[in-house]
């Protein structure tokens, strides 16, 4: 490779990216925006649910169930009566999004056989909100009953049967924000790396400026080298500007080693680079190449873990996320930063991702060779 | 230098189902300014790619400089400069930046360049700082001449360089195009223009992917087949209407402020085709109208192919 001719085509890459102000503003704000909006606004954490009491036992014990509920901030009552009737009509109307039936004999049955039934109804038109509300009402009310346990046991023999505790590991608070931003800077990286490349390749093939350098000496390794080396460390800058956020804005922990990290983003990057370079040898427009970077983006992020877990997809598509490597970079990205993870914990992923890039990169420059002379 | 500049043997190419060149030859000596002169649309656009190795033929040979275009693009690039129709330098680099990027992908340097460049650079050196995009069309052209130039190739290619220029700033380039030629620089050049044809060293008619005829363009009427008659009048443009019903009327057009009129019969004697001719205007209520026998130019010639390809092909 010529050096000369590199350095002539990298000064070229770097002065129209900083002249293109609007850009540049735009890809130092998107950090900070989409780690705000996705990671605060796009929350599974449901912070209150409106309840509809229908007590009909009207005893000590039930309206300490309720001042339970109320009391963790996460239920408020929005209404109460004897009868369903109501509380159905306000779960209809969205009123109400769940609905606590507590029959007759609840006190007397706990007292008597220790143990009762109240009723949990739910609006589940978004099935993610129920599940989770009823996981929190449920926690609650089982810690209830184990109070009532240990406040009953001078009267009962035997306290409440079943304990269940839960604890969960590298994100003890299941803190959404702590999971949620690995995956959310693993995105930035996604779009840089395919969408940007694509477009900027294309952006010349548009203008005819592609047709004036290939009437030039300039070699073919020279060229792509050229156009996929601004964008790598430009997507590396968005990622350490990212993870300065995600650490003093949003406290996010980060145990393993960073150059850990952006060695692993650095070989997911090639990935990322090489899809954006293939896209642009299929398409002549950057409205094309815009349409099918974002189509496969969106695959690739769906696919990924990072919304849904992986193991929760049906076998075929847990076959495709093992060879999508967005998947193993955020794999990655959250075992090193919440785990500490080192690099032999990683090493399957980190050896994917390196494959897939030399195979990836290798194609896709073998397809640049055969579009253009 | 006794091989010519450019060698093309038979090169035809289809676009899918639209064929682009049909079995073209030529030669280009050393030192000429060639031009292919054609409406939009006859192919001169894929001669041009074909020859610069962007595009490979689909039949048919063609060498620059004696290198091959098919496997001798490498040596090709480095020796051509190209001047697609389209402004095709970088908007958003200033003058400056531009040229000397072409430099260094040509491994040289604007200084080694300066001389060669320098009758043209010199009137946008000025606006050195300025961004290409803000350049006018005369400017961006020149910029663009200059870049095609800036690493001294031994064969320039410009694809309708002057369209969307004005007519002082075409002028100017033209003269620039014969101090280059000075040098002893080949130039392959296409316009759709018929005054720019007379500006080359020799004309190549192209239309409906087919070479009609190389002739210097002073030559290029010579051939004319039919007697040509100028006609003047004040109602130019019914006389128009009534002379292509007229008995003898093989094609009518306007040209400049006359109308000229070729009439069909091939050996016919001119002047008295014109006397003929004027009588019948006369006879025809068009009392002023006067007419005379004139010399094909190359315009009248190329109308004439035009309208009729398929006589010149037989």
């Amino acid at each position: 490779m010529n050096f000369r001719v590199l350095r002539a085509l990298l000064k070229k890459e770097y002065l129209q990216i900083f002249r293109d102000k609007v850009m540049l503003r735009q890809m130092l704000m998107m950090p900070f925006i989409q780690l705000l909006l996705l990671s605060s606004a796009a929350t599974f954490e449901v912070k209150t649910a409106r309840m509809y009491l229908v007590d009909n036992d009207h005893s000590e014990t039930s309206r300490g169930l309720v001042e339970h509920l109320r009391a963790s901030g996460r239920f408020v009552v929005v209404g109460a009566s004897p009868s369903m009737e109501p509380a159905n009509d306000a779960l209809l109307s969205r009123d109400a999004g769940m609905i606590l039936g507590i029959p007759h004999d609840f006190e007397r049955d706990i007292v008597r056989t220790k143990s009762a039934k109240v009723q949990l109804i739910y609006n589940a038109e978004d099935g993610a909100l129920a599940g989770v509300t009823n996981s929190y009402a449920q926690q609650i009310i089982s810690a209830y009953a184990r109070d009532l346990g240990a406040s009953l046991r001078p009267m009962v023999a035997e306290s409440p049967s079943i304990d269940i505790r839960t604890r969960g590991w590298y994100n003890q608070a299941l803190d959404y924000k702590d999971y949620m931003i690995p995956g959310i800077l693993v995105q930035l990286l996604t779009i840089i790396g395919t969408l940007l490349t694509a477009m900027n390749i294309v952006r010349e093939k548009e203008l005819g400026t592609l047709d004036q350098l290939n009437v030039t000496p300039i070699p073919r390794s020279a060229f792509i080298s050229a156009k996929l080396i601004p964008l790598w460390t430009i997507a590396l800058v968005e990622l350490a500007i990212g993870l300065t956020v995600a650490r003093f804005v949003f406290d996010v922990p980060m145990r393993g080693s960073l150059l850990l990290v952006f060695f692993a983003a650095s070989l997911y990057l090639v990935v990322a680079l090489a899809i954006g370079l293939w896209i642009s040898t299929a398409v002549d427009t950057q409205q094309q190449a815009m349409f099918s970077s974002f189509f496969l983006i969106m695959i690739y992020l769906l696919m990924s873990g990072l919304f849904t877990p992986v193991r929760s997809m049906p076998t075929w598509a847990q076959w495709i996320a093992e060879v999508n490597p967005v998947k193993h970079i955020i794999v990655i990205m959250r075992a090193v930063l919440l785990k500490g993870a080192g690099i032999a914990d990683i090493a399957r992923p980190l050896t994917i991702l390196a494959v897939s890039g030399a195979i990836v990169l290798s194609l896709a420059v073998r397809q640049y060779a055969k579009t253009s002379r | 230098m006794s091989d010519p500049a450019v060698v093309v043997r038979n090169i035809s190419k289809k676009f899918e189902t639209t064929v682009a060149l049909d079995d073209i030859s030529f030669d280009v000596s050393h030192g000429e300014i060639f031009g292919l002169v054609g409406p939009d649309g006859a192919g001169k656009t894929t001669l041009f790619r074909i020859l610069t190795t962007l595009v490979l033929p689909d039949s048919g040979t063609a060498t620059v400089l004696g290198l091959d275009v098919v496997k001798d693009l490498w040596a090709i690039r480095s020796r051509v400069g190209y001047m697609p129709g389209k402004f095709s330098l970088y908007g958003d680099l200033t003058v400056a930046e531009n040229l000397s990027f072409f430099a260094s992908v040509f491994r040289t340097t604007v200084k080694e360049g300066y001389n060669l460049i320098a009758p043209i650079y010199r009137q946008i050196e000025p606006f050195a700082e300025r961004r290409a995009d803000q350049l006018s069309g005369g400017m961006k052209q020149k910029l663009a001449l200059s870049c095609a130039l800036v690493h001294r190739p031994d064969i320039l290619f410009l694809d309708e360089p002057t369209t969307g220029v004005d007519a002082v700033s075409r002028r100017e380039f033209w003269d620039q195009l014969h101090t280059l030629r000075e040098t002893g620089l080949t130039i392959v050049v296409s316009t759709p223009y018929m005054d720019e044809a007379l500006r080359c060293d020799r004309v190549a008619l192209i239309q409906g992917s087919r070479l009609l005829e190389i002739d210097p363009p002073e030559d290029i009427g010579r051939n004319y087949p039919l007697p040509l008659i100028a006609v003047t009048s004040s109602d130019r443009y019914q006389l128009l209407l009534a002379l292509r019903e007229s008995p003898h009327a093989h094609s009518v057009y306007p040209f400049g402020a006359e109308l000229h009129f070729t009439d069909d019969r091939a050996g016919a004697d001119p002047a008295s085709v014109a006397a003929e001719l004027e009588a019948w205007m006369k006879s025809h209520g068009f009392t002023d109208a006067a007419a005379h026998p004139i010399a094909a130019g190359i315009e009248d010639s190329f109308i004439d192919r035009m309208s009729t390809p398929a006589r010149r092909a037989s």
